[in-house]
């Protein structure tokens, strides 16, 4: 996670911007997979998720970061976790009084946000060390980069598994929509396919400063 | 957990009993209003949803009453909270009269549980509706269960008359061949899904085959005064 | 839902409905330990012990909550029981066989944030499984996450002497053998009857 060296406009909105690309959760670190693939079969189910991920990220680093110096080390994952189960059973509850059919939708998986291994990630690397600000701000950036990573792995997968976005008809009734895309394996394979572009991305770019420290010698 | 850096000083056990009673405390606190603070909204949306969804499958239905199963074969109103017995939701039209009852049922479609809601009909002695709560078949294919109109058509009158005898159902019903339905207890498949169709075929026979006996033997427990 | 039999219970947690390939639970160690097969199986099998542990102590939870009408504190027990049962199960690794616990490295403790054990817990929950059935419950879908682990581990050390390019390197090749194995799984479904 040590990222390439930033060139910081303030070092407020550093913090908010490199969960946005540089580091952002899916796709560069690799975290938080499994509600990833799991309930982005709709865009609507993706964006639900990153935010429920969102609040759950940006209270538990509040919270953590404010109570930093009162934990001591021993315990300090035991509190960590303590902290982020009680902001996963708010979310759930309050998500069940929003809407039945989406808590449905999402099920066990918004109890399962407990587990990714993005929140404890942060609070360890960063909201025990840092003011509230700064980590409220990284927590906004990488929940951010996660709902946005989130949404566009339920958009290609609802555009091409079922000829909607949100529950909009986009083609017209000849579609045939490309089914296994809703399937477990259309999450992988697009994850993969998200993946591939980043990486091939990451790779020109190196290529390009490695041609320009070459020329420049 | 494991790491305890040797260069600081081990902690006494004080500061972090106060930390981890003082931030479950303050956690339990947070958790417990939330859940106080939802509850009636919840439960609202769910009673909503449950009405809404008695009333698509009682066709007429105005309004409804929650019934549970005392002993083999009476039914009393519910009271308070569900408590495990089997429930049985009835429902009236605009004069009170009653409709028939909506029943749950469950079993093992092709893919996992398939969870149903389905209307009951004294008069017609047939299911007159069914709504699917919870599938997880094959989205394309078995979901059609849920959406086909021509497959829901079946359940505007699926006969489930009983025996002489009000034991057992005279005709099981069983879900046959896309087009080749020629009875009235018979489910007419979705090509390509055969397999979710039969399933839904099974369930209904194995719940109409435990449920009718049961209830036309008391039929009046379920007619509301007023 | 808790009339099914117990070979149905675990035919669905094992192959039908396994816990990676069709509910992505494990990804995080399915695409990081799988490298090596004697690796990937004996994870699979610290999994599963978790898993029953965890399932059982899941149930005894559930009773309690029940009795104490405190539903709100299902998660935070859930996790907790996880993560003391990890915590034992690394100390008695320790103990027992160093060389596995240097093997497995980091991805012991990680089986505290594996998704698939709080899943289990979760689903057996929802499902309302009886104690049986947990039991039969956990033990399918431990067996299932070591075969899926294990395939994955074949496959990728099969894929170490291909040509293959270095944009695919990695975690994308192994989402798009997860992907295959996922279809190929699919044709499990039916078996439940």
């Amino acid at each position: 996670m040590a990222g390439l060296p930033s060139h910081e406009d303030t070092p407020g909105t550093d913090e908010f911007i490199k969960g946005l690309w540089r580091d952002n959760p899916v796709f560069v670190q690799v975290l938080g997979m499994c509600p990833a693939l799991a309930v982005s079969n709709t865009a609507r189910n993706a964006l639900a998720m990153g935010l429920a991920t969102l609040f759950v990220l940006l209270m538990s680093n509040v919270v953590i970061s404010s109570l930093r110096r009162f934990v001591p080390r021993e315990v300090r994952i035991a509190t960590y976790i303590l902290i982020i189960a009680t902001f996963v059973t708010i979310v759930d509850y309050v998500i069940q009084a929003i809407s039945l059919d989406l808590h449905r939708a999402l099920g066990a998986f918004i109890s399962l946000i407990v587990v990714n291994c993005l929140i404890l990630g942060r609070a360890e690397a960063f909201a025990s060390k840092n003011t509230v600000g700064r980590s409220a701000l990284d927590a906004l950036g990488m929940g951010l980069g996660f709902t946005t990573a989130l949404l566009s792995l339920g958009a290609v997968r609802e555009i091409l598994g079922g000829g909607t976005l949100f529950g909009l008809p986009l083609f017209h009734d000849a579609f045939q929509p490309w089914v296994v895309m809703i399937l477990p394996s259309g999450g992988f394979f697009t994850l993969a396919g998200w993946l591939l572009l980043f990486n091939a991305l990451a790779e020109r770019r190196e290529r390009r400063a490695t041609l320009a420290a070459e020329a420049l010698r | 957990m494991n790491g305890m850096s040797a260069s600081a000083p081990p902690t006494s056990a004080w500061p972090m009993y106060r930390a981890l009673v003082g931030i479950g405390l303050l956690c339990g606190l947070l958790i417990v209003s939330v859940f106080e603070l939802t509850r009636p909204v919840i439960e609202r949306n769910q009673a909503e949803a449950l009405q809404r969804a008695i009333f698509q499958v009682l066709p007429g239905a105005r309004s409804s009453a929650t019934f549970r199963l005392v002993g083999e074969d009476r039914f009393e109103i519910l009271e308070g909270k569900p408590d495990g017995a089997p429930l049985a939701y009835a429902g009236y039209d605009a004069d009170r009269q009653l409709v028939g009852l909506a029943l749950e049922a469950h079993g093992m479609g092709y893919q996992d549980v398939i969870r149903l809601l389905y209307g009951y009909s004294f008069a017609e002695q047939a299911v007159i509706g069914i709504r699917v709560l919870e599938s997880r078949e094959t989205p394309g294919l078995g979901d059609k269960i849920e959406t086909d109109p021509a497959f829901l058509a079946n359940f505007e009158r699926l006969d489930v008359s009983l025996s002489d005898d009000l034991t057992r159902l005279l005709h099981p019903i069983e879900a046959v061949k896309h087009g080749t339905r020629e009875h009235p207890w018979q489910v007419d498949g979705i090509t390509g899904a055969t397999i979710s169709s039969a399933a839904i075929a099974d369930i209904l026979s194995q719940s109409t085959s435990w449920w009718i006996p049961r209830i036309r033997r008391n039929l009046d427990d379920f007619r509301i005064a007023e | 839902m808790s009339g099914d039999p117990l070979w149905s219970v675990f035919v669905n947690a094992c192959l039908i409905n396994n816990f990676v390939l069709a509910y992505f639970l494990g990804i995080c160690p399915f695409l990081g330990v799988s490298g090596k097969l004697a690796t990937a199986t004996r994870m699979g099998g610290a999994v599963t012990f978790v898993m029953l542990v965890s399932s059982i102590c899941a149930y005894g939870i559930n009773l309690g909550l029940a009795a104490l009408d405190a539903p709100y504190l299902r998660l935070i027990s859930f996790i907790a029981v996880i993560a003391s049962t990890v915590q034992l199960v690394e100390m008695f690794i320790k103990k027992v066989s160093p060389t596995l616990f240097r093997a497995l490295g980091i991805f012991l403790p990680l089986i505290t944030t594996n998704c698939a054990i709080l899943g289990l817990a979760l689903f057996q929950t929802n499902k309302g499984y009886g104690f049986a059935q947990c039991i039969v419950y956990a033990l399918g879908a431990g067996t299932g996450f070591t075969l899926a682990l294990a395939l994955m581990a074949g496959l990728r050390e099969k894929l170490e002497l291909a040509n293959t390019p270095d944009v695919v390197k990695g975690t994308a090749l192994s989402l798009m053998l997860a992907g295959i194995l996922s279809i190929s799984f699919m044709g499990f479904a039916g078996l439940g009857g």
